[in-house]
């Protein structure tokens, strides 16, 4: 019988850690699907963030390092600048990225490093227990924003695509989301080109996957799927913030 | 040979790049400033990285990310900077990682000031970030040494695989001396069985990585670990002895602040007074018997420092507060005179 869909080699046959309705999963899976595609496994680096996908170590099947809270783009750039020919990602949550790392996100991206950042946005710290992240949107209840995020106290969200795209370094910035069939092709095409783009020594490759939370938004997995819908697209709009590629083509 | 005039912050470089490191991620900052720019106009032409990164955090997660994949890398500061990389030591002592950081001390707390100091002697021997661990801690007290033990550190560092630090100080490092460099060693470390720079479809998945959430495996890991600082400790101590065969007063002083010591020990020979010098090279693994053999005769120890007194306590200790330890110190920046400490010397009962 013919095999139409199984794992891709480079995911490690285990089961997760992630919580049902998680989509985590997707993430991972459609970057493995990009590695097999391309047939970089051998090759590749992966660095992984503190948070919940602090052990994707264990899932990704290439080499993997675990990095200090924030700084994996730091440790890419070691990484990458010390073997220019291999290929390095790393993967982080927005409480990693777009706050206690988010020099290191947008230096990396200012020096253009050849590297990919695959970003997950779910609008919330889920490994601690459900705090305010940069990504929280206004009137969101959290742990730390009992009364829902007031920006009068707790600020405004980071919209880290719009703000990265206005950096020269920045090759490709891209904002996905893993909600419905057609959007996580979408998904798997945009980190297909971050990885086209580091091979075509491009420069710095963001893709913002727009994410669930489940446990954390006290929600069932469907009921995440329609927050992500209905509260998150509008505030984060999907869609290509950069693409130098692109930009080349129109010339 | 070919003998060099160069300034000790240079000499730390060049023996860097003469060692085999592959890749330099530093910050600003005096008084170490000449090391980095150094960097920038050599290190390309040796075929290796430099790259002035975003801040201190950012250049030994630098170094983290370069280590993991087996090459040597080197990150250099001063003592405020050093402070912000302690995350990142503690990572990589926590990843089994070798590496080397340069500390040339300034004046503190907070932000001190940029003349020569040892304040950093507690934070480099005993708590360079959270977690049980030690890193290797080299003392070098003059612009050859620098060099040599830049050399001695990374190959310390690669074979128990642990970071390792050359404490030195604003004085070595602005001061000029003649030095010489060895060849360009080509890092013969054998480190396939762990480096994360791709598997090439030939081996398992590597993971360089500090979390072990299960409690007992985290113990284990600790405790092997420090299995390993056992042998360190057995193997890679040094010091050097001056004058301490038959000496009533032993000084104990490291780094720059052992040259000064070293006048006053002869000075107090002249008047007839019996001193001599204990010098740790190597402050972590401190040198326990060596001490113990320079204090053989002595009746009392007078610790120099250019702080308020911190390797003090590892030579009580080392001693088991067997003898009275006298404690002669200058700090922030002021660089004690050989005059002041033939007072001291005296005073302490070294006058007879």
């Amino acid at each position: 019988m013919a095999v139409v869909f199984e794992r891709p080699k480079s995911l490690i046959d285990v089961a997760t850690h992630y919580c049902p309705g998680c989509t985590h999963g997707i993430v991972h899976r459609i970057i493995c699907e990009v590695i097999d595609e391309m047939g970089i496994e051998g090759d590749t680096i992966g660095i992984c963030p503190v948070g919940c996908s602090v052990m994707a170590y264990d899932y990704f099947n290439c080499d993997m390092i675990e990095a200090p809270h924030g700084r994996a783009p730091a440790v890419a750039t070691g990484v990458k600048r010390t073997n220019p020919d291999k290929f390095v990602f790393t993967y982080q949550g927005d409480g990693d990225l777009a706050a206690i790392g988010t020099a290191e996100t947008v230096h990396s991206a200012t020096r253009g490093e050849n590297i990919v950042v695959v970003f997950i946005n779910n609008t919330i710290y889920g490994m601690t227990g459900g705090q305010m992240a940069p990504t929280t949107i206004p009137g969101q209840v959290t742990q730390t924003t009992p009364f829902g995020r007031d920006p009068q106290l707790a600020g405004y969200p980071v919209r880290v695509c719009e703000m990265l795209s206005t950096l020269t370094g920045t090759a490709l910035a891209q904002r996905v989301a893993v909600d419905t069939v057609p959007h996580i092709r979408e998904a798997k095409a945009a980190i297909r080109k971050a990885f086209e783009n580091q091979k075509a020594k491009k420069g710095f490759s963001i893709v913002e996957v727009l994410s669930t939370c489940p446990t954390n938004w006290g929600l069932t997995p469907t009921e995440a799927i329609k927050r992500l819908q209905d509260e998150m697209i509008p505030y984060y709009p999907l869609g290509v913030y950069k693409d130098i590629t692109a930009e080349e083509g129109n010339k | 040979m070919e003998r060099n005039l160069m300034k000790g912050n240079e000499a730390l470089a060049e023996a860097a790049i003469r060692a085999g490191c592959k890749c330099f991620f530093g910050y600003p900052i005096t008084p170490q400033t000449e090391l980095a720019a150094y960097m920038a106009k050599r290190m390309h032409k040796a075929g290796g990285v430099f790259l002035q990164a975003e801040s201190e955090i950012a250049a030994i997660n630098m170094v983290l990310g370069a280590a993991s994949t087996g090459v040597r890398a080197m990150t250099s500061s001063s003592s405020p900077g050093i402070s912000l990389k302690g995350e990142g030591i503690s990572y990589l002592a926590g990843s089994d990682l070798p590496a080397v950081i340069i500390n040339v001390q300034r004046g503190g707390p907070g932000l001190g000031g940029i003349q020569p100091s040892q304040a950093d002697y507690w934070q480099a021997t005993k708590a360079l970030g959270h977690g049980d661990f030690h890193i290797l801690v080299y003392a070098p007290a003059s612009v050859q040494e620098m060099v040599d033990m830049v050399v001695k550190a990374f190959d310390t560092a690669d074979k128990y695989r642990m970071p390792a630090m050359i404490l030195a100080d604003g004085l070595l490092g602005q001061m000029m001396e003649p030095v010489e460099f060895p060849e360009i060693i080509e890092n013969s470390a054998d480190k396939s069985g762990w480096a994360a720079n791709g598997h090439g479809n030939k081996r398992e998945h590597h993971i360089i990585n500090s979390l072990y959430l299960q409690a007992d495996l985290l113990e284990d890991k600790v405790v092997e670990r420090f299995r390993r600082y056992e042998t360190v400790k057995a193997d890679e101590t040094d010091a050097e002895l001056y004058l301490t065969d038959d000496c009533d007063i032993l000084l104990t002083a490291y780094g720059a602040t052992a040259r000064v010591v070293k006048s006053a020990v002869n000075s107090a020979r002249e008047q007839g007074i019996k001193a001599g010098m204990f010098r740790p090279k190597t402050l972590w693994p401190f040198p326990v018997k060596e001490l113990n053999k320079a204090c053989e005769t002595a009746s009392c120890i007078l610790d120099v420092e250019m702080s308020m007194g911190q390797m003090i306590d590892d030579v009580k200790l080392a001693i088991n507060c067997s003898k009275p330890v006298h404690f002669y110190g200058r700090t922030g920046g002021v660089i004690p005179t050989p005059a002041e400490i033939l007072e001291e010397i005296k005073k302490v009962g070294g006058a007879k």
